[in-house]
């Protein structure tokens, strides 16, 4: 059977829940890497076959069916730069969070927001 | 040059923005007139790409010369020229009313430009992308620049920044999943070359996954109910200038996605046995009720407005869920339609205060021509001719009509009562009511009044003119979803 499939899975469910139940901003956070973490090992599965090797390595005369198809490696690199991206961004705004809140729950921030005032 | 048309839409705004920073460090001053005149160029130049592919037919433009299926190709048809040049238009009125507002709330401008014009390359690059997950990297491209400019803001714009970053990511991740399932069934990811590979494959269980996962993926970026949360404190608590660049073009540029992605290239979505149109429409007319009554019941301008965008764009979902030819025409010039109208209101809100609580109406009583630019948007939204909103809304309850959904009929017409209560709601008390506060804010600047009056140009133009609109853009648009 696919197991590693099924590992993705796991994972993807595993960010999924984190990102939706956890009340923890930095938490959230994690459970966020979580979920594309898991999205580019489905890619990299898709790419993997027994006996192959890599279309860079291989010798001159092997033939297509015993190389791995590198395009999802390709995709993949370039999603790991837009995840890298995303953190940088959302690490920014945690940061200036927690100077303007004093905490990464969301419920006490979420009071913090309702006491200031909001009128001009 | 007939070829490169494609691409110079996404260059000039990327160009644009890189150069942004460089140039700060001479004349900081110079950063809002290369903005705008840098979205004007682009307008200019989707103007005439459309005009181009109007007349000669679909252009492609395959990148660094690598022909498709291999390569990442660029490709401008009748309905992606007619979007590009709705965004590029739009966000070149909100970048030109942005820079007093800007100012005025003490953004480091050539930081904010930089990214307000990275937001406008992601969109128009994601709209002329004919490659699956080249849309992705383009979608990633315009969210990242819009959290750090929603975050911009500081204080509680932060807290909505950093939930925007966690559904926009799942959005995005959602939608790159569904193309990891499709690209494993196909083998492909160039849009042409997939559609014409779905027929072989439309059995499988992974492309349904994929369609599902899409549609999830994108149906949230558009903020189309259920899955709307993200947006109304967003567009509440964002900067103005923010705001009033992204609640008209963003949700635009993901329902012009769901558009492409589901009828052009995974169509036919109704035969795999998971009606996806038929959700796709109760979805729109769920958000119409939805956001109109939240609307009403909202005590900041602001965020009545973030609501009635849910109901807006709830009705490009019906167009596009019907899929019939009317529906489709209406989908498309609401497209149009609710990008002009929605700028004229957030940035006529925007010009009257940051944040405009309706405790503290009449603020407005000394704006004029801003009271009356909203009056006319405020009609755009609730349906009344000469203004475009009419006519979308009247292609749609065609569409309605031809395929028997007497419910969406009556969901779209109650739509515009609800629009009408809001819409004057919110004209009334921030235009005219008595003010609580012994202060009325001036008119706004010129640069602000320049573009609003544009806009609301635009907006009975769009109307007036709508009949050319349809018989030479959008008919040419609709038969290729066949």
């Amino acid at each position: 059977m696919n197991y590693p499939y099924w590992a993705a899975i796991a994972l993807l469910m595993l960010g999924l829940y984190t990102m939706i139940a956890q009340a923890n901003y930095f938490k959230k956070f994690i459970g966020m890497t979580i979920f594309q973490s898991a999205i580019i090992l489905f890619f990299l599965l898709t790419s993997v076959k027994r006996d192959a090797t890599l279309p860079v390595v291989a010798t001159p005369g092997t033939p297509s069916a015993a190389m791995m198809n590198p395009l999802p490696h390709a995709l993949m690199l370039t999603a790991i730069v837009v995840a890298v991206a995303t953190a940088g961004v959302a690490f920014a705004i945690l940061v200036r969070l927690y100077a303007t809140y004093g905490s990464l729950e969301e419920g006490v921030i979420a009071a913090r927001v309702t006491a200031e005032p909001h009128e001009p | 040059m007939h070829r490169q048309l494609a691409i110079l839409p996404v260059l000039v705004p990327l160009v644009a923005a890189l150069i942004q920073p460089i140039l700060a460090l001479a004349s900081p001053a110079a950063a809002w007139p290369i903005a705008v005149a840098a979205a004007a160029v682009t307008t200019v130049l989707a103007t005439i790409a459309l005009a181009a592919v109007l007349t000669g037919g679909t252009i492609r433009y395959p990148l660094g010369g690598w022909e498709p299926p291999w390569g990442i190709e660029v490709v401008l048809d009748p309905l992606s020229g007619f979007t590009v040049m709705v965004l590029a238009a739009v966000a070149t009125a909100s970048l030109l009313a942005g820079g007093p507002q800007a100012r005025a709330y003490g953004a480091r401008e050539p930081i904010y430009y930089a990214l307000a014009l990275i937001v406008l390359t992601g969109l128009i690059g994601m709209v002329v992308s004919g490659d699956l997950f080249n849309v992705f990297v383009f979608l990633e491209l315009s969210s990242i620049a819009s959290y750090a400019l929603v975050g911009s803001g500081g204080g509680r714009a932060l807290a909505a920044a950093f939930r925007y970053v966690i559904l926009g990511t799942m959005g995005a991740s959602f939608y790159l999943l569904g193309v990891g399932f499709l690209y494993a069934v196909t083998g492909t990811l160039n849009m042409a070359d997939l559609a014409a590979r779905v027929p072989d494959v439309s059995g499988s269980s992974l492309y349904l996954g994929g369609v599902v996962l899409i549609a999830i993926g994108l149906a949230l970026k558009m903020g189309l109910f259920p899955l709307h949360w993200w947006l109304p404190d967003v567009y509440t608590y964002a900067p103005s200038p923010v705001a009033s660049l992204l609640a008209p073009i963003a949700t635009k540029a993901a329902a012009y996605m769901v558009a492409r992605i589901l009828l052009y290239v995974l169509r036919p979505v109704e035969a795999v046995g998971l009606p996806v149109g038929t959700i796709l429409a109760w979805a729109g007319g769920l958000s119409i009720l939805f956001g109109g009554i939240l609307a009403i019941r909202q005590t900041d301008a602001r965020r009545l407005l973030a609501y009635s965008s849910v109901g807006q764009v709830g009705y490009i979902g019906v167009g596009l869920g019907l899929a019939n030819d009317a529906a489709l025409v209406g989908a498309y010039l609401h497209i149009l339609n609710h990008a002009l109208l929605k700028a004229a209101l957030f940035i006529a809100v925007g010009a009257t205060a940051l944040h405009v609580g309706f405790r503290t109406g009449g603020l407005g009583r000394g704006m004029p021509v801003t009271a009356t630019v909203a009056v006319v948007a405020g009609l755009s939204a609730v349906g009344v001719p000469p203004a475009g909103g009419f006519f979308s809304k009247w292609y749609l309850l065609q569409g309605t009509l031809e395929a028997r959904q007497p419910l969406l009929t009556v969901v779209i017409l109650l739509g515009s009562l609800l629009a009408v209560a809001y819409m004057y709601r919110l004209t009334e008390t921030v235009w005219r009511g008595q003010s609580a506060v012994p202060r009325v804010t001036p008119e706004a600047q010129p640069a602000v009044l320049i573009s609003l009056v544009v806009l609301a140009f635009a907006i009975v133009a769009a109307g007036v003119g709508n009949t050319a609109i349809v018989s030479h853009v959008l008919t040419a648009a609709v038969p290729s979803a066949r």
